[in-house]
C-alpha cells in the first residue's frame, strides 16, 4: 500500500501530499500517517471531496487514515463518506448522478411552459430520494442560482441535503451575475470537464 | 499602574489602547505586523497597512500617523521586494489619509511588515469590543474565507480568481465602514481577525448578560472558500479557534461543516463586526451598500435568552 507520512507537517501540506499520492494511485488503498487532529480532519475532508472513502484509526496520538480510491470501502470498516456526498445521500442501489443544466427552462417549446416545468422539476427533485451528487449550471442556467431566481430556496434545500451545486464562473461573468450568486459555489471549465468525465452517470436536463 | 486618563488599556482583549489627552481629545494606539500572506510584495504591503489601521477604525477613531516596522532577510532576498512592499504600504496609507512619519527595520530570517499607528478619537466616543445589548443586530462588513483561500494558496490549490477576491478583501480599508458606523449609536465593534467571526463574537458577549444568534445563511463569504473548505484546505488556526470556543458555541447540524469552518476561519484584515440597536441596523446597512461596501450584511442578533452563548443556525 502507498504510504504518505505527513507527521510533523502543518496545514495545508498533509492535504497537498495526499492529493499527489491519490493522483499517482490508479485504484486501491492509500495510508496517511499524521499526528495532528486538524490535519487528520482536513485529509478526511479532502478524501470525501474526491469521492474516496476513508477510515481513521487513532492510537497514542498517531492517526492512521486509510483512503480507498474506487471500488469497495476499506475492508471491515465503516466508511466516513463515499462518492463525494454524505452517506445519507448515496443510494444503496447505485451511484448518485450528476445533473447538467444548460438552460433555465425544461425542454424546448413555449418559454413560459419551460420555466414552469423547470420549477416543478426542481421542487420534485427536492423531495426525491436518492438525490443527485452534484448539479452543474452552465450558460443561461446560472439565472437559476442567482438573484431573481424563483428556485433558490429549493436549491438551498438540496444543498443542505448534501447535493453540491456549481455555477459556471465564465457564465456568471458574462451575464454579470457574479456578485449575485445565492446558492452553491463557482466552478471553472476544468472542474466541469473533470466532473463530467469522472461521473458514472450524467443526466442532462 | 493605573492612570485616570487611560480609557482602554491592556486589561481586556481590546483592539487598541486609548489615552485621554484633554477633555475632548484622546489618542488611539495600535501595532500589528506579520509574515506575508500573498506572493506579491506590493499587495502584501497594502494588506499589512489595511490590517494595521483596522484596529483604529474598529474603535471609531481616525488614524493620523504611522511608522513602518520591517523585518527583512537582507542577505537572501532582493531589496526590490522590500521597496515594493513599502510602496504598497505607502499607497494604502495615502488612500487612508495617514501620514508616514518614520519606522524601523531589522535583519531577520523571515520577512515581516506592519505599522505602529496613532489615531485620534473623542474620549466619550470610544467604541469597545464588548457591550452589545439585547435587541441589537450584528452587521459584518467584509466576506469571510480569506484564511482558507490563503491556505489553498500555500498548497498551490487556489484558483487565481479566488486569490484576487481574497486580496481585494484584505486590502480594503475599514475606513468607510467605520465612518458610517460613527453616524449611529453603536453598542460594540471589533474587527474580525485571527479568532474568526465566532471567536470575536464570543469576545463581544463577555459580561454582556446576553448571547448572539447568528443566521448562517446570511453570513457573507467568498464563494470559492466553501469548496476549498470541503477539500480540507483549512488552516490549523480554524481548528484552534474552534477548540478554544467550543464550550460557548452551538452550531445547528443543518449548517454545513464547510460553512462552520468559514465562520471560525482566522481572517487577515477582516471586516468590522458591529453591534447596534436593531431598528437602526437596516439604515446603516443601506448606507454601507450605497458607499460600495457591497458584502456588508446583517448576520444575526443579540438575545437575552441566549446568555453567554453563540448560537448558529
Amino acid at each position: 500500500m502507498i504510504e504518505v507520512d505527513a507527521r510533523g507537517l502543518s496545514c495545508p501540506l498533509p492535504v497537498v501530499r495526499t492529493k499527489k499520492a491519490l493522483e499517482e494511485l490508479g485504484e486501491g488503498e492509500l495510508l496517511v500517517l499524521i499526528e495532528r487532529p486538524d490535519g487528520c480532519e482536513n485529509v478526511v475532508r479532502f478524501a470525501d471531496s474526491q469521492g474516496c472513502s476513508s477510515v481513521v484509526e487513532e492510537k497514542d496520538g498517531l492517526y492512521r487514515i486509510t483512503i480507498r480510491k474506487g471500488g469497495e470501502t476499506p475492508s471491515g470498516s465503516v466508511p466516513q463518506a463515499a462518492n463525494g456526498v454524505t452517506q445519507s445521500n448515496t443510494s444503496s442501489g447505485g451511484v448518485a448522478p450528476v445533473l447538467l443544466f444548460t438552460s433555465a427552462r425544461l425542454g424546448t417549446g413555449n418559454d413560459e411552459l419551460g420555466a414552469i416545468l423547470m420549477k416543478a422539476f426542481l421542487n420534485t427533485l427536492a423531495e426525491a430520494d436518492p438525490k443527485p451528487a452534484k448539479m452543474l449550471f452552465l450558460n443561461e442556467a446560472v439565472t437559476l442560482t442567482t438573484e431573481g431566481s424563483e428556485v433558490t430556496d429549493t436549491l438551498r434545500g438540496l444543498e443542505q441535503a448534501g447535493v453540491r451545486i456549481f455555477s459556471c464562473g465564465t457564465c456568471l461573468d458574462y451575464y454579470k451575475l457574479k456578485e449575485k450568486l445565492l446558492v452553491g459555489v463557482v466552478t471553472n471549465m476544468y472542474d466541469t470537464v473533470d466532473t463530467l468525465l469522472t461521473a458514472e452517470k450524467v443526466i442532462r436536463i | 499602574m493605573s492612570d485616570p486618563n487611560l480609557i482602554v488599556g491592556m486589561e481586556r482583549s481590546e483592539d487598541a489602547g486609548v489615552y485621554r489627552l484633554t477633555d475632548d481629545l484622546a489618542i488611539v494606539q495600535t501595532l500589528d505586523f506579520f509574515t506575508p500572506v500573498v506572493d506579491d510584495p506590493y499587495q502584501f504591503g497594502q494588506i499589512a497597512v489595511a490590517n494595521s489601521l483596522s484596529d483604529v477604525y474598529a474603535k471609531g477613531g481616525r488614524p493620523l500617523t504611522a511608522m513602518n516596522i520591517v523585518c527583512f532577510p537582507v542577505n537572501s532576498m532582493d531589496i526590490s521586494v522590500l521597496r515594493d512592499i513599502l510602496r504598497g504600504g505607502l499607497d494604502k496609507m495615502q488612500e487612508a489619509g495617514v501620514i508616514l512619519v518614520g519606522g524601523h527595520s531589522v535583519e531577520d530570517k523571515e520577512l515581516k511588515y506592519g505599522l505602529s499607528v496613532t489615531g485620534l478619537i473623542h474620549p466619550s466616543r470610544v467604541i469597545l469590543n464588548t457591550g452589545c445589548r439585547p435587541g441589537d443586530k450584528l452587521i459584518l462588513t467584509k466576506p469571510l474565507g480569506v484564511g482558507i483561500i490563503n491556505t489553498a494558496l500555500k498548497g498551490q490549490m487556489a484558483a487565481k480568481e479566488s486569490i484576487d477576491k481574497a486580496v481585494a478583501c484584505m486590502s480594503t480599508l475599514n475606513k468607510k465602514a467605520s465612518e458610517l458606523m460613527q453616524t449611529v449609536t453603536v453598542s460594540a465593534c471589533t474587527d474580525v481577525t485571527g479568532f474568526g467571526l465566532l471567536g470575536h463574537a464570543c469576545e463581544m458577549i463577555e459580561d454582556a448578560g446576553a448571547g448572539i444568534v447568528i443566521d448562517a445563511a446570511s453570513v457573507p463569504y467568498i464563494a470559492e472558500a466553501k469548496a476549498l473548505a470541503e477539500m480540507g484546505l483549512i488552516p490549523g488556526g480554524m481548528y484552534r479557534n474552534r477548540e478554544f470556543r467550543a464550550h460557548m458555541v452551538d452550531i445547528d447540524e443543518q449548517v454545513p461543516a464547510s460553512l462552520a469552518a468559514i465562520m471560525f476561519d482566522p481572517q487577515t484584515s477582516g471586516g468590522l463586526l458591529i453591534s447596534l440597536p436593531g431598528q437602526e441596523a437596516p439604515a446603516l446597512l443601506d448606507s454601507m451598500h450605497q458607499a460600495g461596501i457591497e458584502s456588508a450584511a446583517i448576520i444575526g442578533e443579540v438575545r437575552e435568552g441566549a446568555r453567554g452563548r453563540i448560537i448558529v443556525r
